[in-house]
């Protein structure tokens, strides 16, 4: 029996059902639990916006059983302020946190980037698997403050202090509605941690023999670029939310100023930074943006390349633009401050990154739009939302033109021009990457084929459903609509109304739709079509696995080894018109990288 | 489905452009002396952004009908001028676009927060608490008596722990609930945070500016056009945010001499 | 259980990863077979991923710290509030504890590498030196505990003005992070005593454990000059 004892990789094929499905060391494992965490979130957040928005359109309306969900917060069924408040202080920390920070990363990096370099797992299994499940309990704290007494906490998933730091006295949930949000994110600081440490380690040390950093396909480079910034960011928000939560318990004023006084009650704290707060959460936050769509990016240019059959006009200048996204994205950070009482000289000089960072965003979108050009683009569910995340993806970056400036975000700033912006980019641009990773890679996953019909029914009224929904937002900002307001009593907002049930209509119409999408995924994971081996004709790694799925050391005692680089397409190949990484075969008028 | 997927992106694209090309949901008229330069920012971002928008998603549209449903004998080709021809497009265009975007912003911006107030502005003290703005004018002395927290009450209506018994900077202050100022005249708003986090925002004055609890921090603007506006908070502050705000007054002079007298009379 | 004696500690030589040059990955390959053909790029293996990993853990460390850092810094200057203090004196010998672990870490780490690079046939039980590691750093915490007590003696506690915060939150993340470095410590010698111990192992443990020296005098420092 030869030596396989290199690194600690080589765990022996797993026995029982929790050592196989439950406690797994598989990334492969680890990344569909991922996935189901993702997925069990977004069903989650959907419905808290769905209560946000039916409020919104008619705030004196009763929601039939809502008393049932929270009693306190819906008495007689009529959502009391604070309700929406928690609702949408929910919604916005499950969706970034739970979905897009887990399912194109966590669940699809965990899953494929190890294959995808040519390795039979993470460097460190056991690290790993903690990470999902620390993830995991950090949800279940976070689920955990809905019932309280008091509820989840109301300050929006940005928790600005001292709203967020002065205790229960500012409000319903603000006490240990707070400290269960920051112990939760402080716990899913640590799952990141880990997990960044494998996605580096394995790229960087678990490539196979031939496969240097420029033959990684770009899900792979997305996954490290966005394991950096992870690195870093979460980081930093840990140590925030642990000094959140010692103003809460133990008394400190990190960031409760003096002299204030709630309830004609003068606050015992004094001295801290109402600021700090801010800028420590948003030199996590503004990266944390680019974690959750730069995966995204990743996985459309990969679906995309397979279904244009030709790589990108550039192959390195996506991955230096990617890359300079992620080193622009800590110096930008202050442009989520602009009026927020710091000096306005910073507003002005963080608002000149931000201008700069629309030039990678537009080299990006330059070289998807340049590289369809003359290409023999293939229409499939994968492809289409991978499409539609780049019209999603303009859409949403032109709107950071204006709010880039500091003399416009004074128009702006808080309004739903902001909410529009953000939803476009992650609520739906990094969903699309989502649903075009899954509609691609659920052949290999499972050995399975996706109704193909069905997912483009999924894909045509989802990309009019969401744009119906958050286009007029801007709209909405454009006249003044002030955000996070649970009902609209102002003399001003009286005549938008009625653009408020339009959205709502939509959202909740696009809500549903995406059950199509739900019963496809399970319908076809047991009864779908049996998978060929390479259903897109494709040449990274994962299509040269010996089965679908992939077994459970990934290439079946094999060390593939890479000869080419990652997307050799519109080449004269031995099975058609592409050549796979790990075929020895010369590729005839091809484009290798240098 | 290709082809149908091009003509939904264009159909979006160019019904999304016509609600701001008609400006069916639109800023309020500006009524401020700084808001010109501002206004003209958002026309020219605008612009800009929405030719990059609709010839972007355009283009999108046309290379989807197009090269979609190509027969296997159909050769592929590249773009010309390659990836170096987009790199040096983006650079250029897009780069002077948003660094003259970023030069005449810094003059709009500067010309409302690097100059100072001027000397006869008049000075108006807003608080921001839990759920309501109040207002401050100094009286006839021109001076503001001190805050003291402890004697804060609402019950008694003491909204800014004024001791109006002892101090005598404080006993001519007039306190409302609805702030009132005369036209072309510059107001100098000195901005004080009760307890957490507020923003205070006026559409048509092209104001927004958040309160910092524990740092007070003031803006200055002058309104040009007689009215009455909202005040609006923009920054989450608790279960009443939705419904914080107050009315700005603007007056001819002598209405607001008269409106002032009447305040203080009723203190 | 490492004997204390003559017998040079086992550590099982084939369980070192031999390099053969036909078999590949799991171990990396750096920039392999270049399009170029230009073989002075070609490389052999990537190093052990925990060499790689341990550094990418020190960065994340770092950045925290450099968190709490520009946290002081702001918070200080925030308001006129900031009361100095001295620090307590227990703190300085604490310092000499730590640094003395880390010594002892190399001199164990040095006695394992020359045994295994066949220099010595014997050699006295390094694991008696990381057992004095291991002891320096548990010392090392219940120390900064009693300079905890120093403090609070005074009047000094987490909440009683914002410099005494920082140094407890300071001082209790970086005892934290310690405490993780013991752990490391007794994996490397339960590995040790087994024979199991891999060169990378320990040399990640001991770059942790050298990184908390280092973490520490900044902290010092920065306690030091700001507190």
């Amino acid at each position: 029996m030869h030596d396989m004892s290199s690194h600690a990789v080589h765990h022996a094929p797993p026995t029982g059902f929790i050592r196989k499905n439950v406690f797994s060391l598989d990334h492969k494992v680890i990344g569909k639990q991922y996935y189901a965490l993702a997925l069990a979130a977004v069903l989650i957040g959907m419905v808290l916006s769905w209560l946000m928005r039916i409020h919104l359109g008619w705030s004196a309306a009763k929601i039939p059983f809502l008393h049932l969900l929270f009693s306190a917060g819906a008495p007689g069924d009529l959502m009391t302020p604070e309700y929406y408040l928690q609702l949408m202080t929910m919604h916005g920390t499950i969706m970034v946190f739970f979905v897009l920070t887990t399912a194109p990363f966590a669940a699809f990096g965990n899953y494929f980037l190890p294959i995808q370099v040519g390795a039979e797992d993470m460097p460190f299994p056991h690290f790993n698997m903690m990470s999902f499940w620390v993830t995991f309990v950090s949800f279940l704290v976070m689920v955990s403050s809905f019932f309280v007494p008091d509820g989840p906490t109301l300050g929006g998933w940005t928790q600005y202090a001292p709203l967020s730091a002065v205790g229960k006295v500012s409000g319903p949930g603000q006490g240990t509605g707070v400290v269960l949000w920051a112990a939760s994110i402080a716990i899913f600081c640590i799952g990141q941690l880990l997990g960044s440490l494998n996605f580096i380690t394995t790229t960087l040390d678990m490539r196979a023999r031939g496969m240097s950093l420029w033959r990684l396909p770009l899900t792979a480079w997305g996954w490290f670029i966005t394991s950096v910034m992870g690195l870093t960011a979460f980081a930093v928000l840990m140590p925030a939310c642990i000094l959140l939560i010692l103003d809460h318990v133990a008394g400190t004023s990190f960031f409760v100023a003096s002299n204030l006084v709630i309830n004609d009650q003068l606050q015992p704290h004094s001295g801290g930074s109402t600021l700090l707060w801010q800028h420590l959460f948003w030199f996590f936050g503004h990266p944390e943006v680019y974690i959750a769509i730069v995966p995204g990016m990743g996985i459309v240019s990969h679906v995309l390349i397979a279904n244009m059959r030709r790589p990108m006009l550039s192959h390195r200048v996506l991955i230096y633009s990617m890359g300079a996204l992620a080193v622009l994205s800590y110096m930008v950070y202050g442009h989520h401050m602009f009026v927020s009482g710091m000096n306005p000289f910073s507003s002005m000089a963080f608002s000149f990154p931000t201008l700069t960072i629309t030039i990678p965003s537009t080299i990006i979108v330059l070289i998807w739009l340049g590289s369809l050009y003359g290409s023999k683009l293939r229409i499939n569910s994968a492809s289409l939302f991978a499409l539609g995340f780049i019209s999603m993806f303009i859409s949403g970056g032109v709107s950071g033109f204006f709010l880039a400036q500091p003399s416009i975000d004074i128009l702006l700033h808080a309004t739903y021009f902001v909410v529009g912006h953000f939803h476009l980019v992650m609520a739906v641009a990094a969903i699309f990457g989502i649903f075009s990773g899954t509609y691609f890679w659920f052949p290999k996953i499972t050995g399975r084929m996706m109704n193909e019909s069905l997912g483009k029914v999924h894909f045509l009224l989802t990309f009019i459903g969401t744009y119906c929904i958050f286009m007029p937002f801007h709209y909405l900002g454009m006249a003044g609509n002030v955000r996070r307001y649970q009902a609209f009593v102002d003399d001003y907002l009286q005549p938008l109304i009625p653009l408020h049930k339009f959205i709502t209509i939509s959202a909740v119409a696009t809500g549903l739709v995406q059950f199509i999408f739900i019963y496809n995924l399970f319908h076809s994971y047991f009864k779908g079509e049996p998978a060929p081996e390479n259903p897109w004709e494709a040449t990274s790694l994962e299509w040269s696995t010996p089965s679908s799925p992939p077994p459970f050391d990934n290439f079946g005692g094999k060390h593939p080894v890479v000869y080419h680089d990652p997307y050799q397409y519109g080449v004269e190949g031995s099975t058609g018109d592409y050549v796979m990484q790990t075929s020895p075969e010369e590729v005839k008028s091809g484009h290798d990288e240098k | 489905m290709s082809k149908l997927f091009a003509v939904v992106i264009i159909l979006i694209a160019v019904v999304s452009a016509v609600p701001i090309l008609r400006h069916t949901w639109w800023m309020p008229e500006d009524i401020s002396t700084h808001g010109a330069p501002i206004d003209e920012q958002m026309s020219e971002t605008m612009a800009e952004a929405g030719i990059c928008f609709l010839a972007s998603q355009i283009l999108l549209a046309l290379f989807i009908w197009k090269f979609s449903d190509r027969k296997p004998s159909d050769k592929i080709t590249s773009l010309p001028g390659g990836a170096r021809g987009l790199v040096i497009a983006a650079f250029l265009l897009v780069g002077t676009e948003v660094f003259a975007l970023g030069l005449f912003g810094a003059k709009a911006w500067a010309s409302v927060y690097f100059t100072p107030p001027a000397a006869n502005a008049m000075p108006i003290q807003v608080q921001a608490g839990q759920f309501a703005f109040y207002f401050r004018y100094p009286g006839s002395d021109g001076t503001f008596g001190s805050l003291h927290p402890e004697m804060i009450s609402e019950a008694n209506a003491n909204y800014f722990g004024i001791d109006q018994t002892n101090d005598p900077d404080a006993k001519d202050d007039i306190v409302t609930a609805e702030m009132a100022i005369p036209v072309n005249r510059e107001i100098h708003l000195l901005m004080h945070a009760k307890d957490v986090g507020h923003s205070f925002f006026v559409r048509e004055l092209r104001v927004q500016q958040d309160f910092v609890p524990g740092l007070d921090v003031s803006i200055h603007f002058t309104a040009t056009k007689v009215g009455k506006y909202e005040i609006v908070c923009t920054q989450l502050c608790g279960l009443g945010h939705y419904n914080m705000k107050a009315y700005l007054d603007v007056m001819s002079q002598g209405d607001f001499d008269a409106w002032l007298k009447q305040q203080a009379a009723m203190q | 259980m490492a004997t204390t004696i003559h017998e040079p500690p086992k550590i099982n030589e084939d369980r070192v990863p031999s390099r053969p040059a036909s078999s590949s990955g799991n171990g990396g390959w750096h920039n392999l077979v270049p399009a170029s053909g230009d073989l002075r790029a070609v490389r052999d293996y990537s190093p052990p991923p925990a060499s790689t990993g341990i550094w990418v853990g020190l960065a994340a460390i770092s950045m925290s710290f450099a968190a709490l850092t520009s946290a002081l810094i702001v918070r200080k200057g925030s308001s006129l509030d900031w009361r100095h203090f001295t620090l307590p004196s227990l703190l300085y010998l604490n310092t000499a504890i730590l640094l003395a672990s880390s010594v002892t870490l190399e001199i164990a780490r040095r006695r394992i590498a020359s045994f295994m690079s066949g220099l010595k046939t014997q050699v006295a039980s390094p694991a008696r030196w990381l057992y004095a590691s291991l002891g320096l750093g548990l010392v090392f915490v219940v120390g900064q505990y009693a300079a905890w007590q120093q403090l609070s003696s005074q009047g000094l506690y987490l909440a009683t003005n914002p410099a005494s915060s920082f140094f407890y939150v300071l001082t209790a993340a970086h005892a934290l992070h310690v405490f993780g470095g013991l752990g490391g410590l007794t994996l490397a010698i339960h590995r040790l005593s087994r024979g199991i111990l891999k060169r990378t192992t320990l040399d990640t443990v001991a770059r942790y454990w050298h990184f908390m020296d280092v973490l520490w005098i900044y902290l010092l420092l920065l306690l030091w000059t700001k507190l």
